[in-house]
């Protein structure tokens, strides 16, 4: 039964993930190429760019495109559903407690040493995109041979029209999406 | 807690389009729904928002599912979660189900790579935009320890590549400790 089978791979795949992202590669891949030999290791690797340039989790894109290539489209519902039951169970017991329990002191302390660690991750997250954007995702900050100019003005631009006025992120980002197809394409 | 029917709608509307634009990891939708849900909307201040960041990475699952569920709970309780869970899935279930059935005309289509690459300097301005104001907030605040551990655990993740959640761990430790020494010392006052 391939139904059940995809909702109990991706059950796993939603429960064993913590940190989100790129943690879950590894496993999904588990799932998908070793174990049940749904795709093979190259297809599997352009789902993960696929996954990369769609908007989304990893892991919700891998459900619907595994889900959809091996079952059509009630195949992809049924893998995107057992991958966000886990997090729908546990997420939903946490968000209760945090409602019963936020504003007790020692609670307080825990969440007030987490959210300048969260801001430090966030600007981690940052880091990373940003060296993707403008240098194609070279870590080495001085070889600048891959820089991109047009990405850097891109950045500039947007930066400062998104400190400047109350625009939409959103807008912004299909702005930039118009202008990167114009000056890539000429 | 807003539990009308529109107020649903409109929350289903805010998902929907913030998950259609995450693109990259679980960051991007937090510091999209810091700009649209905090600053713009107002529905969740700033320290929800950072408490739920916390939670969304230390729990299993996708942060942009766990995120959307713990805002919408907080929103509008468990039809809030329903609500804002199937607006922050729908976006990736339609574009991914297209391109599967569409996906050798999608990867070498250049107009459309080029699209998403200037967009992906644009998400590297919005998550800019909201490091700069996150973190300005936490250095006027002037503890000392708050902007160590958050100088720290940035070189921690992005430079050391530490686990997230052992730094999620450490910090939360961090922070009980030093509420325990400030507790005791209100006490012997």
């Amino acid at each position: 039964m391939i139904y059940l089978k995809l909702f109990w791979s991706f059950v796993q795949i939603g429960l064993f993930t913590i940190g989100g992202g790129y943690a879950a590669i590894p496993l999904i891949q588990n799932q998908v190429v070793n174990i049940n030999e749904w795709m093979s290791l190259a297809e599997f690797t352009d789902l993960v760019t696929i996954a990369e340039l769609t908007p989304g989790p990893i892991a919700i894109n891998a459900a619907t495109f595994v889900g959809t290539r091996m079952a059509g489209p009630f195949g992809s519902i049924v893998a995107t559903i057992g991958c966000v039951l886990p997090s729908c169970v546990i997420v939903s017991i946490l968000a209760l407690l945090y409602k019963k329990y936020s504003s007790l002191n020692i609670v307080q302390g825990v969440l007030g040493g987490l959210r300048p660690a969260v801001v430090g991750m966030i600007s981690s997250a940052w880091l990373s995109i940003l060296a993707l954007a403008l240098l194609n995702g070279t870590t080495a900050l001085f070889g600048l041979k891959t820089f991109n100019p047009y990405a850097a003005c891109i950045f500039a631009a947007s930066l400062f029209i998104l400190k400047k006025f109350k625009i939409s992120p959103i807008i912004i980002m299909l702005c930039s999406g118009l202008v990167g197809l114009v000056v890539y394409s000429i | 807690m807003n539990k009308s029917f529109k107020f649903h709608l409109k929350l289903f509307a805010q998902t929907f389009q913030i998950s259609a634009f995450t693109f990259g990891g679980g960051f991007v939708i937090i510091s999209l729904m810091k700009k649209q849900l905090v600053e713009k909307l107002g529905w969740l201040d700033e320290k929800e928002m950072l408490d739920f960041t916390a939670l969304a990475q230390s729990s299993p699952g996708a942060v942009a599912v766990n995120a959307s569920l713990l805002v919408g709970y907080r929103l509008a309780g468990i039809t809030g979660a329903a609500t804002a869970l199937l607006g922050t899935i729908l976006p990736p279930l339609l574009i991914i189900t297209g391109i599967s059935y569409a996906y050798d005309a999608f990867q070498s289509n250049i107009y459309i790579q080029n699209s998403l690459k200037g967009m992906q300097a644009a998400v590297a301005a919005v998550i800019a935009d909201v490091v700069i104001n996150l973190g300005g907030k936490i250095v006027k605040e002037k503890s000392v320890l708050n902007i160590l551990v958050m100088i720290a655990s940035f070189v921690c993740v992005a430079f050391l590549k530490v686990n997230i959640i052992l730094v999620i761990l450490v910090c939360g430790i961090i922070g009980l400790i030093s509420t325990l020494i400030k507790g005791k010392k209100g006490g012997e006052k």
